[in-house]
């Protein structure tokens, strides 16, 4: 009876360390995961500011100015347009 | 055990000898026992009656629940150009009472904050207040800087602020929000349901130094706003911008609108308005600027009216292309009244009399028909009513009831007065001529499936006739010469009228140009409209057709419409051909 009970306690012991790890692993996986949700959100974040950046370098007025003035380009005439025709 | 030995136990103690009544010692029991089953009874009161309270408490100790924000959705062209993005930023506030700085802490606060001492000082003096702003959406990293001072009683809070790229382009288009993040004008109103994000929250375990260590439940997902996706081609609202405010400052005009419609799909592709400003920066905000004219303001359309006549006309069977209208001497009474044409004309074909906007010759016409006639091919048209885009501060313009018209006032609408549209109306209207003689909604947002048939208003016989009287009005002899784009056929008609001040037409005017092109299979329709030009020019033909053309040749190059006009000199390269060399091609 008495090897019965010392086992049984044994088993408890045993279970309950068990559930303080798997307790503690829980915990720390769920710290990577908000670190991880975390990142994505700062991700998304940045994400939007670089698209921001980009609609503003490329916006049309600047593309424009900068064509005009830097690179000295113009419309063409009409006589100077080619219109290629493609063979059916 | 001496004493023992000597016979006094405690049983036997002598003190204890004299009998002590029995009640005694059974009330000491009684009593035992009644606080035993009275503990047992709370505890099983506490355990089984009232244990949400303690679970609630007991919760309260380590469960949080925090809020998940969402973010309101983009604003995007409709090649998915962005145009409208929303950024985290953080907004700075206090509370007066704990925040009690020495005199070096609120000198480094209001240089961080770019804010006089003396500013920063009254705000924090406010003791009445709980909670005050100090600067409201500055960047994170200045907040960054701001906690790591770690002031008592300043803290953050996050916010949203929505950036517009497209700076004053697009503003009558996109609107703005408000410092909430909500829509307050055009599209950010319009498509508020859509944009605006949803902030969900999630009830959360804390450790004693705040740390979220476990995720309980998640009580509502936040739902982030959508993506809008507008009709708009940046690049082709690029182009009209651009060509309106050359005309504005050219002109010296006090405002003007250009609006863009696809004719296949009925999807506006532009819709410029001058004068503009830059939604980023709205310190400087005028109502004046904030006017979207080309949906909100109304005007005597004048003379881009004409085709209509012409075409109910020829519709009913009243004229040909090729009858003869006698317009001489350019005067016409009308009972008491007289109208008359700005050059005088003899005698003109129904085509001359749009090529030469005969004002005689479209009231001779329109007198011809009954009055809920012409009434009924205006309500058609859309005039007199919302166009319904969904936009803030649509208006429907003035068309009166048939049964309230004089003669006179027939003869003159003809012409475009006495009745009032917004620009684009008049746009939508001419698509009964650029698609064959019906009109389909006209729609903001982009359309992946365009409508095949619209609400018919004339046969298509009719609209390819008008298309050829269109066509006339920009070549020689017409009065639109410099609407004529290089490469393409394209049509549209002149207007000028006076404007009403104070009820009566004063010496301003309105000049506009509504477009098709190009004529052989129509795809856009363009239309411009300049108020009060007063540079000596105030023609539709010499203020707003240059606009047309300069905006139509760059919107019809982008779209990849193949030129219907032969191009003199045109050069066609094809392939195995030696052609010259390329030309590189500009925007």
């Amino acid at each position: 009876m008495a090897r019965l009970t010392g086992f049984l306690v044994m088993l408890v012991v045993a279970s309950s360390l068990g559930v303080v790890a798997s307790q503690h692993q829980a915990r720390k996986l769920y710290a990577a995961v908000e670190r991880e949700q975390q990142r994505s959100r700062q991700l998304e974040v940045e994400w939007g500011q670089l698209l921001l950046e980009q609609s503003t370098w490329a916006a049309h007025a600047r593309i424009e100015k900068l064509a005009r003035e830097k690179l000295a380009m113009r419309p063409p005439l009409p006589g100077q347009i080619v219109a290629i025709e493609e063979r059916p | 055990m001496k004493q023992a030995k000597k016979g006094v136990t405690f049983n036997h103690n002598p003190l204890l000898r004299p009998d002590l009544p029995v009640w005694r010692s059974r009330f000491v029991l009684l009593c035992l026992l009644g606080s035993s089953v009275a503990l047992v009874g709370r505890a099983a009161y506490l355990q089984g009656v009232n244990e949400q309270f303690l679970q609630a408490k007991g919760e309260s100790r380590y469960a949080r629940v925090l809020e998940v924000p969402a973010t309101r959705g983009k604003i995007t062209d409709r090649q998915g150009d962005v145009l409208a993005v929303s950024s985290p930023v953080k907004s700075i506030w206090a509370i007066p009472d704990d925040a009690r700085l020495d005199p070096a802490q609120t000198r480094q606060l209001a240089t961080l904050l770019d804010m006089p001492v003396q500013e920063l000082n009254q705000k924090l003096a406010a003791v009445d207040k709980d909670f005050v702003f100090l600067k409201r959406q500055v960047s994170p990293e200045l907040a960054d800087r701001i906690a790591a001072l770690k002031l008592p009683g300043v803290h953050d809070q996050r916010e949203y602020r929505r950036f517009y790229p497209g700076g004053d382009v697009m503003a009558h288009v996109l609107g703005f929000t408000g410092v909430d993040d909500k829509g307050q004008e055009g599209i950010e109103l319009a498509f508020e349901p859509a944009l605006a994000g949803k902030p969900g929250s999630r009830r959360v375990v804390k450790d004693r130094r705040g740390n979220v260590i476990e995720d309980v439940q998640s009580i509502r997902p936040p739902q982030d706003g959508k993506e809008v996706a507008l009709s708009v081609d940046n690049k082709i609202q690029y182009l009209a911008h651009a060509a309106l405010q050359q005309a504005m400052v050219e002109h010296k005009a006090k405002a003007g609108g250009v609006v863009v419609i696809d004719a296949k799909s009925g999807e506006i592709l532009a819709l410029a308005n001058a004068p503009t400003y830059n939604p980023n920066n709205r310190v400087k905000l005028t109502g004046d600027q904030l006017r979207n004219r080309a949906l909100t303001d109304t005007f005597e359309p004048g003379s881009t009216m004409k085709p209509f006549i012409a075409a109910l006309a020829l519709e009913k069977g009243k004229v040909t292309a090729g009858t003869v209208i006698n317009c001489a001497p350019g005067r016409m009474s009308i009972g008491s009244a007289t109208i008359s044409d700005a050059h005088p004309h003899g005698a003109l074909t129904v085509a001359q009399v749009i090529q030469k906007s005969s004002n005689i010759g479209a009231a001779k016409m329109a007198l011809s028909f009954p009055s809920e006639t012409m009434w009924k091919m205006f309500d058609d048209l859309g005039f007199g009513a919302p166009l319904k885009l969904g936009f803030p501060g649509e208006v429907g313009g003035r068309l009166r009831p048939a049964s309230s018209w004089r003669p006179i006032e027939q003869a003159t609408m003809s012409y475009g007065h006495g009745i009032s549209v917004s620009l684009m109306q008049m746009a939508n209207a001419y698509q009964v001529f650029a698609r064959d003689g019906d009109i389909v909604p006209l729609s903001l947002s982009r359309v992946d499936t365009p409508p095949v048939h619209g609400t018919r208003v004339f046969s298509p016989q009719t609209a390819r006739e008008l298309r050829q009287m269109l066509e006339m009005v920009v070549q020689p002899g017409g009065t639109a010469q410099q609407a004529n784009v290089p490469g393409y056929r394209v049509g549209g008609k002149t207007g000028t009228t006076m404007k009403l001040v104070g009820g009566r037409y004063a010496n301003r005017y309105v000049s506009s140009f509504v477009g098709i092109a190009p004529i052989s299979d129509p795809r856009l329709i363009v239309a411009v409209m300049i108020d009060e030009p007063s540079n000596g020019k105030h023609y539709g033909g010499a203020v707003a057709a240059p606009v047309f053309a300069q905006v139509t040749g760059g919107a019809l190059r982008t779209l990849g419409v193949a030129p219907d006009a032969p191009l003199k000199p045109l050069q066609v390269a094809r392939q195995g051909v030696a052609g010259p060399a390329p030309v590189r091609e500009a925007m």
